[in-house]
């Protein structure tokens, strides 16, 4: 079976880019617009559209979703907060915010390296949909919602359901996101990360627990949220976890092997499935010793 | 149209949809000072300000920049005091080595320093932890942003022993260095591989002649266009791989086809649209797969896919093993270890005449040289070879890489051509570290000495031979270590797989044996009760006892002075440790120590390397330095050696190099030879040609040498003498004086027994490692290695430390993270190398035994620098935790398996 195609004339020059076009519209309402033609990549910091692109160029149109009004930027909105798809790793992390969301700024810091941070955003990092996605286990234990514009009207999904599977999520053709919202946090609540690589600096997570804790004036837990990344095809929430810190002080939770079930992770060349959860199961017990409130 | 702000002016730009910005900044805006490592964000060599915050250029699409500001290193150094600054503290440091990621480091750090004016440790490696560096180990990058450390002296000689900065630092700081993929015009034709996506496959093209006249392609080559011999390969008789497959391909990435096209079609040049199927065939892929009955022979001749084998036998092991009183033995097994310089290979070719220009990347332009002509079938004196500066080298671009395609490039379109490997083809193609499986037994007396010595080890070489006869020649001889070992018995055999290539890389082989020999004398010396450095101590070679070659070295052994200097730091950092590990907590605290030496030159062969100098009628001395500078430092040493020996500043030396019309054979840069050998060779030139001037008047030895315009005055006691060089005859280089020498280390053949006279000297060094392992999560943290090194004489002090912290910085990177596995690390984000907050400080401890054959006494460092490094590591693991690593590299994810096994017995 031939393993190559050979392309017309016309597809090898577009692929040279002389037919295709880069957009980068000022308002959602264009883009929307843009994004409703056929071959239409979004693209905004770069970051992950570049290292996945075919030696040929991107062979599609490209949609610059960066200078869209509204897109970039944290703003207190009157339920919580919201946080523009293209705001960057580097916007999170020196902005001003609540304790619990301290877990969501210690994974933009550590997301790759400082230029990553200045161009990659959280709307690209989610839309990504890696398993080792560094925003996406912080965002979830902040509860957050993705906010998506489409044909239809602006619908909002929570994070978990628009994370589909590895590469995957729940856009339809024609939409994109503009941006992610997260419920006004619990007061008190502190915001953990961690992150478990081979090296300092540029590298992906063999696995990554994030926390968002709360206790209450006896500092005993009263709420709790927990979720690991690269230990599924999707960062998920240890929900049994979550449930039995209610009521215990940090020290006294004790990490099962049941609490991590629901954890599917893969043997590669950064570390076995084994020493994933193990791994997982140490992190949680040093966050919960050493980190919480 | 994309305009914008770049370096103080306004430019503008077309770019096609999705170029990168650092395309269009290299290719149509003339600012080649920002550099392509990657195209995928993970070496940041490309770092721009792009509105005051570096990003990766490769990462950003240029319209994206439409509006903005962009700044690169060349525009900030113009622009700004603060960069011409931090360039001048970088150039007293010697923090850029061979200068390919200084861009990079340098914009970032003038990012943190707008900011941040005085930048504390953590803040600088935060600013610089998106950018790796290979040569340096970071160390002195990190002083010269904080404006810290030490810096170069102010030596008006600068001769041998002073710690001078680079002299062809300038260029590496100011962004105008020229590397292999910055020299072409643009417009240059381009050339791209096709290459194999199997690691082993059958192929047949499809439509070449259709290919061929698509738009803007203008040639497709194969191996029916190689003028003579589709063969290269560097040792005589091991000449084996092909420019391109013929009919089967023997390890992924293998190229098959080549087409040259005009920049902007090869820009998107996609090589899955080339006609060519192919019918994957069972590959053996790993030393036992090889060796198999069920194995296909990669090679006539080559049964059992044994490509060749190295052997030493000293005494008689299995008595000596017979009569210890202890015998350890293990397995140990390392993986293929990429060289990672940042500088992709790359080059460009024109024909000027009928004869054939390359410029690229390397570290032997004759060999070069050598291969252009057996492939070509041309006359020597027909190719020229100008090494472009070297962005890093480490062992690999002792290869022929780019040339022989870039040159059949040329002679078949007869227009230049340019061509730069990518990432990917760097990580599938080119030569790796060969991964070792070694089986090795050690006995010891009572009393503590050394009784009886077995090592077997298999090399896999990949698919082709490159350097893998040297690796299974040298392994045998160096296995022992640096000890006195009577006993002995080596065997080392390459073996051919369906792998990429393995070659020469920082130690053949050594660094691999070394991790096995060092790990076992730890276990040695603990089932002796015996303190493990004084075990060295005791063990060590020292002058007058024969090496297992039976190789008796009257002076210069310098191993024992280095275990020794490692005694204070020893009891000081094991004291340390004790009281860490009094603590309660998953953390552990080791120290561990291992030796390593190593022969400068090639084994028991000539490897002679030749000097020229010249003064000129205006009184200028010329300096003919052929030895590649690949980073280390071979412009400046050696430089500083000829001038040592004329007895001139080396400030007053013209130096041309890199360029075989121009420089006589300098060998190549490998085997921790130049500084040795070819630095000989210029302290040869140098004496010639101070006894042609000192003799032309009868001065006496001591007379100075002061070079004026048009003449030369030699002060000699109360009288002077004056030469009028303007009096004389020039030759046909415009020389009216010159100087010519040849220097080859001598050294004996060895017998079928592997006793003889390998190499005229080795160096020396022994390692200390203190590190944390953390036995909860398995992860460990290099904490500090002390490094001494008998290098006979430091020429340059700042140099030699500048290659300690980078090989230790390499060997740390073996140990702890560096595996490479086609198919599935063929980047460096999944291939792991260290970045700035992995490398803990190190302090080196210069020994200066001096050598009778070295110039003023040097031995060779280049590869001495990380034979111990990855064994001081494991036996700091082992001391820490108490596991027996015996696999390469020891990821956290393997140490957290043997931390179990051992706990759960």
């Amino acid at each position: 079976m031939p393993e190559y195609h050979l392309h017309t004339n016309e597809f090898y020059l577009s692929c040279r880019g002389t037919t295709l076009d880069y957009h980068a519209p000022g308002s959602l309402d264009e883009a929307l617009g843009l994004l409703a033609r056929k071959n239409m990549r979004v693209i905004a910091g770069g970051t992950d559209v570049y290292p996945a692109m075919a030696a040929g160029g991107p062979g599609t149109n490209l949609l610059d979703v960066t200078g869209i009004a509204g897109m970039r930027g944290i703003d207190r909105t009157s339920d919580g907060w919201r946080i523009g798809a293209a705001t960057t790793w580097s916007d999170v992390a020196r902005a001003e915010l609540p304790r619990a969301m301290a877990g969501l700024q210690a994974a933009a810091r550590q997301v790759g390296s400082l230029q990553i941070q200045n161009a990659g955003t959280v709307g690209g990092n989610i839309c990504n949909a890696s398993p080792a996605a560094d925003g996406v286990p912080p965002l979830l234990t902040l509860g957050a919602e993705v906010e998506v514009a489409g044909p239809g009207a602006l619908r909002r999904i929570p994070l978990q359901a628009f994370l589909k599977g590895v590469r995957q999520t729940a856009l339809a053709p024609g939409e994109m996101v503009v941006a992610l919202h997260l419920p006004e946090p619990p007061v008190g609540a502190v915001g953990l990360f961690d992150k478990l690589g081979s090296r300092e600096y540029l590298v992906i997570s063999i696995a990554m627990v994030a926390m968002v804790v709360g206790c209450d004036a006896q500092g005993q837990i009263e709420r709790a949220r927990v979720a690991v990344g690269a230990c599924s095809p999707i960062a998920m929430r240890l929900e049994g976890l979550e449930a039995e810190m209610i009521g215990k002080r940090p020290d006294e939770v004790v990490v099962e092997p049941d609490h991590l079930a629901g954890l599917r992770p893969i043997d590669d060349v950064r570390g076995s499935a084994g020493y994933r959860l193990e791994a997982v199961r140490e992190m949680i017990r040093r966050m919960l010793a050493e980190g919480t409130p | 149209m994309t305009r914008f702000h770049l370096n103080g002016r306004d430019v503008e730009v077309t770019p096609r949809v999705g170029e990168r910005l650092s395309e269009a900044l290299r290719e149509r805006l003339g600012t080649r000072d920002v550099k392509v490592g990657c195209n995928a964000g993970d070496c940041g060599a490309c770092t721009v300000l792009l509105d005051g915050a570096p990003v990766c250029a490769c990462l950003t699409p240029v319209e994206q920049v439409d509006g903005r500001t962009v700044e690169t290193l060349a525009g900030l150094v113009k622009e700004e005091p603060l960069a011409g600054e931090l360039g001048k503290r970088f150039e007293a440091r010697g923090a850029a080595q061979c200068g390919i990621c200084t861009p990079g480091m340098m914009v970032s750090a003038v990012a943190l320093l707008r900011d941040v004016p005085e930048p504390n440790e953590q803040e600088v490696k935060d600013a610089l932890g998106g950018v790796l560096c290979r040569c340096t180990g970071y160390a002195k990058i990190i002083d010269a942003v904080m404006d810290r450390g030490v810096v170069a002296g102010a030596d008006a000689l600068g001769h041998a022993g002073a710690a001078i900065e680079k002299l062809d630092g300038e260029p590496k700081v100011s962004g105008t260095e020229l590397f292999g993929d910055d020299v072409a015009p643009e417009g240059t034709l381009v050339v791209k591989l096709v290459r194999s996506p199997h690691a082993r496959a059958r192929f047949e093209f499809g439509d070449l002649d259709g290919y061929a006249e698509r738009p803007g392609i203008v040639a497709v080559l194969t191996a029916l266009d190689v003028p003579r011999l589709n063969r290269f390969g560097t040792i005589p008789g091991f000449i084996d791989q092909p420019v391109f497959a013929e009919f089967e391909t023997r390890f992924r990435g293998e190229a098959v086809a080549a087409v040259v096209g005009e920049p902007a079609v090869m820009a998107v040049f996609e090589p899955n649209d080339f006609p060519v199927t192919w019918e994957v065939l069972p590959p053996a892929e790993g030393i036992e797969a090889a060796m198999s009955d069920e194995a296909a022979q990669l090679h006539e001749g080559h049964e059992g896919n044994v490509m060749c084998g190295g052997f030493v036998t000293h005494g008689d092991a299995e008595a000596g093993l017979a009569k210890a009183d202890l015998v350890v033995e293990d397995r140990f097994e390392t993986s293929y270890v990429e060289h990672g310089y940042i500088e992709p290979e790359a080059g460009f070719a024109q024909m000027v005449g009928d004869r054939l220009e390359v410029h690229a990347c390397t570290q032997a332009p004759v060999m070069d040289q050598d291969t252009l002509v057996d492939v070509l079938g041309m006359e020597r004196d027909k190719i020229r070879i100008v090494p472009t500066a070297t962005g890093g080298g480490f062992g690999s671009k002792l290869d022929v890489s780019v040339q022989p395609y870039l040159a059949i490039a040329a002679l078949k379109t007869g227009q230049p051509v340019r061509m730069a490997f990518e990432r990917w083809e760097v990580m599938q193609a080119t030569t790796k570290r060969h991964p070792a499986d070694m089986r090795v037994k050690i006995g010891a007396t009572k009393a503590g000495r050394i009784s009886g010595f077995r090592f077997d080890g298999l090399f896999n070489t990949g698919a082709y031979a490159s350097w893998g006869p040297t690796v299974a020649n040298r392994v045998p001889v160096h296995a022992s270590g640096p000890y006195r070992v009577a006993d002995y018995r080596a065997e080392a055999k390459g073996i051919y797989t369906n792998g990429p290539p393995s070659g020469a890389f920082r130690g053949f082989g050594v660094p691999q044996a070394a991790v096995a020999q060092e790990s076992l004398f730890d276990r040695l010396a603990d089932g002796l009760e015996m303190d493990r450095l004084e075990f060295r101590i005791l063990n060590a070679l020292e002058n007058g006892m024969p090496t297992v070659c039976g190789q008796v070295f009257e002076q210069g052994v310098g191993i024992k002075a280095c275990l020794q200097a490692l005694r204070d730091p020893w009891k000081t950092e094991r004291a340390e440790a004790a009281r860490v590990n009094a603590l309660e907590g998953p953390v552990r605290r080791g120290v561990g120590v291992a030796a390593g030496w190593y022969g400068c030159g090639n084994t028991s062969l000539p490897n002679p390397s030749t000097i020229k100098a010249g003064i000129r009628a205006d009184g200028q001395v010329v300096l003919h330095q052929g030895a590649a500078d690949v980073g280390q430092g071979a412009n400046t040493v050696i430089a500083q050696l000829f001038a040592t020996a004329l007895g001139v500043p080396v400030g007053a030396l013209e130096i041309l190099g890199g360029d075989t019309d121009v420089t006589p054979d300098a060998g190549k840069t490998s085997a921790s030879r130049q500084t040795f050998v070819t630095g000989n060779a210029a302290r040869l030139a140098g004496e010639a040609m101070r006894r042609e001037l000192l003799g032309r008047v009868n001065a006496g030895p001591e007379a100075e040498i002061v070079l004026l315009d048009g003449a030369v005055e030699l002060y000699d006691g109360d009288r002077v003498h004056r030469i009028e060089l303007r009096a004389l005859e020039a030759d046909g280089e415009g020389y009216v004086l010159r100087a010519e020498e040849t220097y080859d280390p001598p050294t004996k053949p060895l017998d079928e027994n592997g006793q003889g006279v390998p190499y005229a000297q080795f160096g020396y060094a022994a390692h200390l490692c203190v590190i944390e392992v953390d036995t909860g999560l398995g992860t460990m943290k290099p904490v500090k290695f002390v490094a001494a090194h008998d290098l006979g004489k430091a020429v340059n002090p700042l140099l030699v430390e500048g290659q300690v912290e980078g090989g230790i910085a390499q060997g740390l990177g073996m140990a702890l993270m560096e595996e490479y596995l086609p198919g599935r690390t063929e980047n460096l984000h999944n291939y792991l190398m260290p970045t700035i907050g992995d490398m803990p400080p190190v302090e080196t401890l210069i020994i200066e035994e001096p050598d009778a054959h070295g110039p003023y006494g040097v031995k060779g460092l280049g590869e001495h620098v990380l034979i111990p490094t990855a064994p001081s590591i494991l036996n700091a693991i082992r001391d820490a935790c108490g596991v027996e690593m015996t696999r390469l590299p020891v990821t956290p994810s393997r140490l957290k398996a043997a931390l179990k096994e051992m706990e759960d017995g």
